[in-house]
């Protein structure tokens, strides 16, 4: 199983090279419960302050269900929606997409586009969170500095809602 | 209302017991969720009188003198209300982003006398103590206990909530957001007295399911000169704030009264 999600990653990140310096894999495990629902994740960029610098994905159920409105469990994803989905109007184009399946994910930002265009130099921090409902809650932070000597290859591994969550950027600007 | 009209008969009466009727019990109204995201939500509220926090044990909150207030000033609706035996319970519609306030207001009136050298006291309403002949005695001593029991629940971002303060008894002027209370982060809240910083009101602070622990842990705090505390919450949960004070005078009906001013806050602390 190891070896077939590493063989994966590795596929999606070569393909994602040609075209993408900042790539950020994210797996969802799969979770064996009686009733799975997929979580709501949220990927946004912050300084170490908190300070939100640029959201970069959120991924929660579109439409409205028999049991109400999809974004009435965006706030389950707490840490995220204190520091910013509370003040957005969602959906919000290329960043808000429908609820994921487990398996690795990709979200890539190409190079020259924001929020990595005019970063100011400086460390950052790379927060993945995840909910799920009738489920557990998940944050992973991951600190890196900007702009990198070389290559940045960061790998964090999440213990319940969220396996190995993986920035990496191309050292070509 | 009825239930307060009720005639106390004490037969030993003691300066303590009057002038803290309202810590006998613990006032409390408690919202399903604070924090709602998307553009129409409903939330259920229960309102109690208990011992423990928050298990409604005692009897229910009267839904007499519920204000709901929204966002923007307007006064929202109180929806499938009921009164059971220990808990009353309702629901509002949020429809508009923002920090709604929810409060329940009564006030009560204490007096005590003598008659034929024995002491006396009763809880009633200012009008049955007229009735009662009870205002006109020589040696009455007459006290009006206001209550605020109050909480926040906030749609979308939170709001400003200090505009709709009214200037009347004990009122809190967040300046943390009471739907923004963090584990561990040190937050501030200010209260007034009829619109005025309240300096030196002791303020008890109680985690919920006080139940379940051998001691309430509970924390105390005064308010400085400027009607503020700052506090850190150490765990996730609900908890609820409660302070009093027997200040001032007030005049109602052309009866010149002391005036005690009670005021309870439930909010949760999140984890970050």
């Amino acid at each position: 199983m190891r070896t077939i999600l590493t063989l994966a990653g590795a596929s999606l990140m070569m393909e994602a090279t040609a075209i993408a310096d900042t790539n950020i894999t994210i797996e969802l495990p799969r979770i064996h419960v009686a009733e799975y629902h997929r979580p709501y994740v949220a990927v946004w960029l912050a300084q170490p302050n908190h300070k939100v610098i640029a959201n970069l994905a959120v991924w929660y159920q579109q439409h409205d269900g028999e049991e109400g409105e999809g974004k009435s469990w965006l706030k389950d994803v707490r840490q995220w929606w204190r520091r910013s989905g509370r003040k957005l109007d969602l959906p919000i184009d290329g960043i808000s997409g429908p609820t994921q399946a487990p398996g690795i994910h990709e979200v890539s930002i190409p190079q020259g586009n924001d929020p990595f265009k005019n970063l100011p130099a400086g460390d950052y921090i790379l927060n993945v969170e995840a909910a799920r409902e009738v489920g557990g809650r998940e944050l992973l932070r991951i600190p890196f500095t900007w702009p990198a000597d070389g290559p940045i290859t960061q790998t964090m591994s999440g213990s319940t809602e969220l396996g190995d969550v993986t920035l990496t950027v191309d050292a070509t600007n | 209302m009825k239930k307060y009209l009720k005639t106390i008969l004490a037969t030993a009466t003691t300066v303590a017991c009057l002038s803290t009727p309202i810590q006998a019990h613990r006032l409390w109204l408690l919202p399903s969720t604070f924090t709602l995201s998307g553009d129409t939500q409903w939330v259920t509220v229960d309102g109690a009188i208990s011992n423990d926090l928050f298990f409604p044990n005692h009897v229910a909150m009267s839904l007499s003198d519920i204000h709901i207030t929204a966002p923007d000033g307007s006064k929202a609706a109180l929806q499938n209300g009921a009164e059971g035996k220990f808990r009353a319970t309702f629901d509002i519609e949020l429809d508009k982003q923002g920090t709604y306030r929810l409060a329940e207001l009564g006030a009560t009136y204490f007096a005590r006398w003598q008659e034929n050298g024995e002491p006396k006291r009763t809880r009633a309403s200012l009008d049955w103590l007229i009735e009662q002949g009870i205002t006109k005695k020589d040696s009455v001593k007459l006290m009006k206990a206001a209550r605020r029991v109050e909480t926040f629940v906030t749609l979308g971002a939170p709001s400003d909530v200090s505009a709709n303060a009214t200037g009347q008894g004990i009122e809190l002027i967040p300046v943390t957001h009471p739907n923004d209370i963090y584990v561990d982060e040190a937050a501030t809240f200010k209260f007034e007295i009829d619109g005025k910083p309240a300096s030196d009101l002791q303020v008890t602070v109680i985690k919920g399911h006080d139940r379940y622990r051998d001691n309430s842990n509970e924390m105390q705090f005064t308010t400085d000169a400027n009607g503020a505390i700052s506090f850190t919450l150490p765990e996730a949960g609900r908890y609820w704030f409660s302070t009093s004070t027997t200040r001032g005078k007030t005049e109602e009906k052309g009866i010149t009264m002391a005036r005690r001013v009670a005021y309870t806050l439930t909010i949760e602390a999140l984890a970050n």
